[in-house]
């Protein structure tokens, strides 16, 4: 199967950079092949770092590290790895970016770093990266595993950001840290949702994105 | 299909490339970590006596700097209750000087405020590093902040956030004849009106067992620092601060 691969790409003429089948690549697990609302994956991680957008983000640029380099070195690594050590190598590959990591926000973003706690570690365990090296980044070139990495980071990200805001807004009526609802509000006797806070408010604004997006794009799991 | 060989020589080369990036990566990002362990240590020394950013800020390096030299003072203290002279709490070898404890005051205005003891012990998984801020009276509690724990996030790793530590807060760790009984982490709520209510707070649901360690070890280190907690209560002269 990889063999066949790899003669059709030969054959082909060079391929442009920016080909219709290299922004399928990208823009696919943003929506219709989403990690988190369609593959289910990362579900830990996305309800363990939204309580803030700030925490969101964070995670979600260092999963887009992460996961573009992972892809892009197993690709680059692909003809050499022997296929019976073939996990252990990419789990070497994704564990050595994820350690840079941690090491890193702990020197330059402490005290995020303490926040994310052990999830930065646990980076390590996603599914979503593991996945995408075993599935695409073994079987193509670099410059398409890194649009592969990055859009499914992205799509990791979107997710993560938009259910960060919804559970900052309505869990501590701030966003980015900055308090945005007013004062007056709250003496006319309105209240944060604690539910949002907790990961009981994540599943279910997650759930709802589910729902949404899928009668959007129509799309049913079997 | 590789080799045999060719796998052992693949493995070899990529255990030995991860391992020099990570070392590297390791030795060169230290200083840095270990300063901002150092702040970190500072900034909590100063919340466990409310000194802390406004709601959404936070302190900048130097401000933390600056503020901790301002109000904070460290010493060390003997398990005699005496004040060690001439020595801080960085001089103290946990190996060979036993029986050396490392002690912060709070000075505000060439008045001392509080007492502020590091406290730490096992938790349930990990080891918990904490500081506790006794009134002068040195039984009523100022504030208390855990700063580095390995508990389960949202559940025992709550005991950082403030609504735990905000409960400690007013609570005594004497009763009404000065006798040391420390604070209990409960089971649940504290119950209103019982007359133990003033030892105890509320535990946090699905965290026991870290609750109890907080319990034991909070213990343990007040006996610690109980020579120097009496020398200081007979200093005042008996008189009650409320």
């Amino acid at each position: 199967m990889a063999n066949d691969v790899q003669t059709a790409e030969i054959k082909k003429p060079r391929e442009k950079m920016f080909s219709k089948k290299n922004l399928r690549v990208l823009r696919e697990p943003l929506s219709d092949n989403n990690p988190i609302t369609f593959q289910v994956l990362g579900i830990c991680s996305a309800l363990a770092t939204t309580v803030q957008v700030n925490t969101a983000l964070v995670m979600t640029l260092a999963v887009t590290f992460v996961l573009t380099l992972s892809n892009v070195f197993i690709s680059l690594l692909r003809n050499k790895i022997p296929s019976k050590i073939r996990i252990i190598v990419e789990l070497a590959v994704i564990a050595t970016l994820v350690i840079l990591v941690d090491q890193i926000l702990k020197a330059y973003l402490f005290d995020i770093s303490k926040q994310l706690s052990v999830f930065v570690g646990l980076i390590i365990t996603n599914c979503i990266i593991m996945g995408r090296a075993e599935a695409f980044a073994l079987q193509n070139k670099p410059w398409p595993s890194f649009l592969d990495g990055l859009g499914n980071a992205m799509g990791y990200g979107w997710i993560l950001l938009v259910i960060a805001t919804g559970r900052e807004i309505l869990g501590s009526g701030s966003f980015f840290g900055f308090q945005i609802i007013p004062q007056a509000l709250y003496q006319a006797g309105y209240e944060n949702m604690g539910l949002m806070v907790l990961s009981p408010g994540a599943f279910i604004l997650l759930g709802l994105l589910v729902w949404v997006q899928r009668t959007i794009t129509k799309t049913v799991h079997e | 299909m590789h080799s045999n060989a060719y796998t052992f020589r693949f493995a070899a080369t990529v255990t030995i490339v991860c391992s020099v990036l990570l070392a590297g990566a390791a030795t060169l990002l230290k200083p840095r970590q270990i300063e901002n362990e150092e702040l970190d240590k500072k900034k909590n020394i100063l919340a466990s006596v409310n000194i802390r950013p406004a709601e959404g800020e936070s302190f900048s390096r130097q401000k933390i700097q600056e503020l901790y030299s301002k109000y904070i003072k460290g010493v060390v203290v003997d398990d005699q209750g005496n004040i060690v002279e001439g020595k801080t709490p960085d001089d103290i070898d946990p190996k060979t000087d036993t029986g050396l404890y490392p002690l912060y005051e709070y000075i505000k205005d060439g008045q001392p405020q509080a007492h502020i003891l590091p406290v730490s012990g096992k938790g349930l998984w990990s080891t918990i590093y904490g500081y506790l801020a006794l009134d002068t009276d040195c039984s009523t509690i100022k504030g208390i902040t855990f700063y580095k724990h390995g508990e389960t996030p949202g559940l025992g790793g709550e005991i950082s956030k403030d609504w735990f530590t905000a409960n400690f807060v007013g609570k005594k760790i004497r009763d009404a004849e000065g006798n040391l009984v420390s604070i209990q982490v409960v089971k649940g709520k504290v119950r209103e009106g019982d007359p133990q209510a003033y030892h105890e707070v509320d535990g946090i649901s699905g965290a026991t067992l870290t609750g109890r360690g907080v319990t034991n070890f909070l213990r343990s280190e007040l006996k610690k620092y109980e020579p120097f907690l009496k020398k200081m209560t007979e200093a005042e002269g008996g008189h009650i601060n409320g």
